[in-house]
């Protein structure tokens, strides 16, 4: 075991769940792997995925700590840098340094580090690195030439508006995907949590991870440009096909699925139950199996049916020629069923009886799925700042070989300096406090 | 396949159809992979059944979506429910794969005899994704889904929508794009995991454990706070004005986002500093906040007179953040989405159309544009002879006896 490893064993995890001691006992996907991460928002969970999969990941940030800590919502209500709930969920699994790359001693240290990383992911504004002299062809050709650099930025790293300002709300409606949802007779709408970012994050840790397997196959490094635009419009899905095949302008519908019958008839997506919305939607006897037979029978259980739902063969039902009617005829009473249930009561039978549906849940309904906690998903991860653990979503997915998951809550500021800057990069006790005073760190 | 891909002894054999599990082998085939996508006659992938056709036509060869999301692939037919299928599916796997990738049902693959444990004895280093709903293990392993419902049950509905309102079902099968991207991500780790210590795996992706990785401090405010986090329209707690206004034309959107009081000056230049502007009212963050309302009524009386185009220029001219909200034909016309997403591709009954790419660029190393996605059963003959090792007899023989419908 290598310092840096063991250091890594040092952890701040206590594991709890199963598949925490699972995980223990397995290898990481990546090791001798090493991520600066100078980004901000838009590049958070790309340093977290590459983390969860085992690189050692050392978050920069400017002295004083990085402008996100101040997003909300804070733990137990407290808006303070140390208590972002946003920073904890997306930047656990890294170590964490303060540097100011404006300075030129600040600008030593970036390359000291960069010489010993394997990636670096940064997501200031195209040009910035640049004109710090720490660009792509900067660092490959004077500091490390295998270097990985991601640059991840609203619109990329070139093109008419590449300067253009984004936040979530501008990259959603640039993208396409936001015209899609919406009232009809409303504005179309975001989701009210900037989910762009995430999209972004994950499609960067994707290139990176691909540009990170080219150079272990190849040795050569190179420039991943990671565009949060375009990484949003693949939540547009099929969409823009239509324009493209046959002129269609897919619209915003509301809550309600368009495009199943020729004669454009419409169905709710979700419909009001006693503590909540359920969803459920009607398909073909071909896609949807037993589907609409199995509500229809559950229906008649609890005493509500009709003439119409009766005399319908489910086996052959075709929602193709159906029209509005028709539809209503089914969702009349559907609406009038789910409408006496609650969420739960839907989910437990709809997975005995293989109806296709789920409750739309909340966060609380989340942490409470049972198949979520069986899968063994919740990490439970001691903030010993807070004399506090908080429980996370950890492992993503299972391997048999190895295990992904958080290994260490997110850094307090300048956390690791002492770490890093002397007992890795072997500066002395008097440097770092020369560097503090200056505000270099 | 010859060329200076990424994974260019990475041979996937691929069951699966529609996204979550076709997509994932098309990330890689983008960057050098060779794919097997595997459907039969009897049932071929469902997405080629799903609009839209070339000019409304529908066809088995003629819908975008399969010949999107699975382009560069051989395409072949294999019948698994045929006693022989199963064996030749193994052999294609003995004589050719490294990977295999599928999104059936929790259970079907090793009802068929394809399970991880005995495709494993013919390859050892076999790495094996499975990405279905839920996972394949635990009490609801087993229970059928689509996107759409799974898109609700992970969360993202009940954010999106208005506060007075439903909420709002995301387009298509939002959540399986979000296990693509897991999906894939988790594919590479395993070749990495394979180079340097040779050994295969099997890899379980749920979509919904990718999705609520999404859902970030969500998740924690409710198990810190207990707070149950709801949607809020267009608004965002840091900013006012921060949402979509209408402009001029049928449907035209733009969107505004004012974090800071020099923004909120800034747009006010813009509009021409109109009386209500300078209402105190107006001049500070809490004041926009209290008043936001009125607020974004006065906006859109300003922005429903001009066009959306003109809007977004002026204020980005400024530094205030806006943007058009684009449609999908607009999708195609973007510089920028252009740069990443869309490359153009000639299908033999489609003609030209667009396959859309990753949104990201690799400097060294550029997509692969190979084929469009393949007709049913368009490389049966190429995969099972030269790929699979079949002879012309045995080829011919197993073709009649309809293993290939």
């Amino acid at each position: 075991m290598t310092g840096r490893e063991g250091m890594i064993a040092c952890l701040l995890v206590h594991a709890h769940s199963e598949g925490d001691r699972i995980m223990e006992k397995k290898r990481k996907l990546l090791e001798d792997c090493r991520v600066l991460d100078f980004s901000n928002e838009l590049g958070f969970l790309c340093g977290k995925i590459l983390g969860d999969l085992g690189a050692d990941v050392i978050k920069v940030e400017p002295p004083g700590g990085d402008p996100s800590r101040n997003i909300g919502p804070f733990y137990k209500d407290i808006p303070h840098p140390e208590k972002s709930l946003y920073w904890f969920a997306y930047n656990n699994n890294k170590r964490g340094i303060t540097l100011n790359i404006e300075t030129e001693d600040g600008r030593f240290i970036l390359k000291r580090l960069a010489m010993s990383a394997d990636i670096l992911i940064e997501s200031f504004a195209p040009g910035y690195m640049d004109t710090l002299g720490l660009g792509y062809s900067m660092l490959s050709q004077t500091t490390n030439e295998k270097i990985i650099m991601t640059s991840i930025t609203p619109f990329g790293q070139e093109g008419p508006y590449k300067n253009y300002k984004a936040s979530d709300i501008g990259i959603m409606a640039m993208s396409g995907c936001m015209y899609l949802v919406g009232d009809t007779d409303r504005p179309p709408v975001r989701t009210s949590i900037p989910v762009s970012y995430v999209w972004t994050g994950s499609y960067a840790a994707l290139g990176t991870l691909m540009a990170f397997f080219h150079r272990q196959v190849t040795g050569r490094g190179q420039h991943v440009d990671v565009s949060a635009q375009a990484s949003a419009a693949w939540s547009a899905d099929t969409a823009p096909f239509y324009w493209e095949a046959d002129g269609t302008m897919t619209k915003r519908v509301g809550n309600a699925i368009a495009g199943r019958s020729i004669h454009g008839a419409v169905m709710p997506a979700a419909y009001p139950c006693k503590d909540g919305y359920i969803c459920w939607l009607i398909y073909g006897a071909r896609a949807g199996g037993i589907t609409n037979k199995e509500m229809v029978k559950w229906m008649e259980e609890k005493g509500i049916s009709s003439e119409w739902l009766k005399t319908q063969d489910w086996d052959k039902f075709d929602p193709g020629p159906a029209t509005q009617e028709d539809f209503d005829q089914l969702t009349k009473p559907v609406a009038n069923f789910l409408g006496g249930l609650t969420k739960m009561e839907f989910l437990e039978e709809a997975v005995k009886r293989r109806i296709m549906g789920y409750p739309v849940s909340t966060a609380k309904d989340i942490l409470e799925n049972p198949q979520l906690r069986a899968r063994g998903v919740w990490q439970k991860i001691e903030h010993s700042e807070l004399g506090s653990t908080i429980t996370y979503p950890g492992p993503w997915a299972k391997f048999s070989e190895s295990s992904v998951g958080i290994q260490r809550r997110a850094p307090l500021i300048g956390e690791h300096n002492r770490e890093i800057y002397v007992d890795e990069l072997g500066m002395s006790d008097h440097e770092l406090i020369l560097l503090k005073q200056a505000n270099i760190i | 396949m010859e060329g200076c891909g990424i994974f260019e002894n990475v041979k996937i054999l691929e069951f699966g159809q529609i996204v979550a599990g076709p997509l994932i082998s098309t990330y890689l085939a983008d960057y050098g992979a060779e794919v097997i996508h595997v459907e039969s006659k009897t049932r071929p992938d469902q997405y080629r059944l799903y609009p839209p056709f070339k000019d409304n036509k529908p066809g088995i060869n003629r819908g975008f979506d399969f010949a999107i999301y699975s382009h560069n692939k051989y395409g072949i037919t294999l019948n698994l429910r045929h006693p022989k299928g199963p064996e030749v599916a193994k052999q294609i796997l003995k004589n050719w794969a490294n990977v295999v990738t599928e999104n059936f049902t929790p259970g079907v693959m090793k009802r068929q005899g394809l399970g991880y444990e005995e495709l494993k004895k013919i390859k050892p280093d076999l790495i094996m994704l499975g990405t279905c709903n839920l996972g394949q293990t635990g009490p609801y392993a087993m229970h059928p889904g689509m996107g759409s419902h799974l898109t609700h049950l992970s969360g993202f509905t009940h954010l999106t929508g208005w506060p007075d309102r439903d909420p709002l079902i995301l387009y298509g099968p939002y959540i399986d794009f979000i296990g693509v991207v897991y999906g894939a991500i988790a594919l590479v780790g395993a070749l990495e995991y394979r180079r340097r210590t040779g050994k295969g795996q099997y890899i379980d992706v749920a979509q919904i454990e990718g999705g609520i990785q999404f859902l970030g401090s969500t998740l924690l405010d409710y198990d810190v706070n207990g707070r149950i986090q709801e949607r809020n329209g267009n608004r965002c707690d840091e900013a006012a004005p921060h949402g979509a206004f209408p402009c001029r034309g049928e449907d035209r959107w733009c969107v505004i986002a004012v974090f800071t009081d020099e923004e909120w000056k800034n747009l006010c230049k813009v509009m021409g500093e109109p009386e209500w502007t300078r209402d105190s009212k107006f001049s500070t963050l809490l004041g926009r906040k209290r008043n936001e309302e009125e607020l974004e009524r006065l906006i859109a009386g300003w922005t429903s007179k001009l066009i959306a185009e003109e809007v977004v220029a002026k204020l980005q001219s400024v530094g205030v953040e806006s943007g058009v909200v684009k449609n999908p034909k607009e999708m195609y016309e973007d510089p920028h989405l252009n740069r990443y997403l869309w490359a153009e591709m000639e299908h033999r009954e489609i003609g030209k159309y667009h396959l859309q790419l990753p949104s990201y660029k690799l400097s060294n190393v550029p997509p692969q544009l190979r084929m469009s996605g393949p007709l049913i059963g368009e490389h049966n003959e190429y995969v099972y002879r030269r790929l699979a090792g079949f002879s012309q007899q045995e080829y011919e023989q197993l073709q009649k006896e309809g293993v290939f419908e």
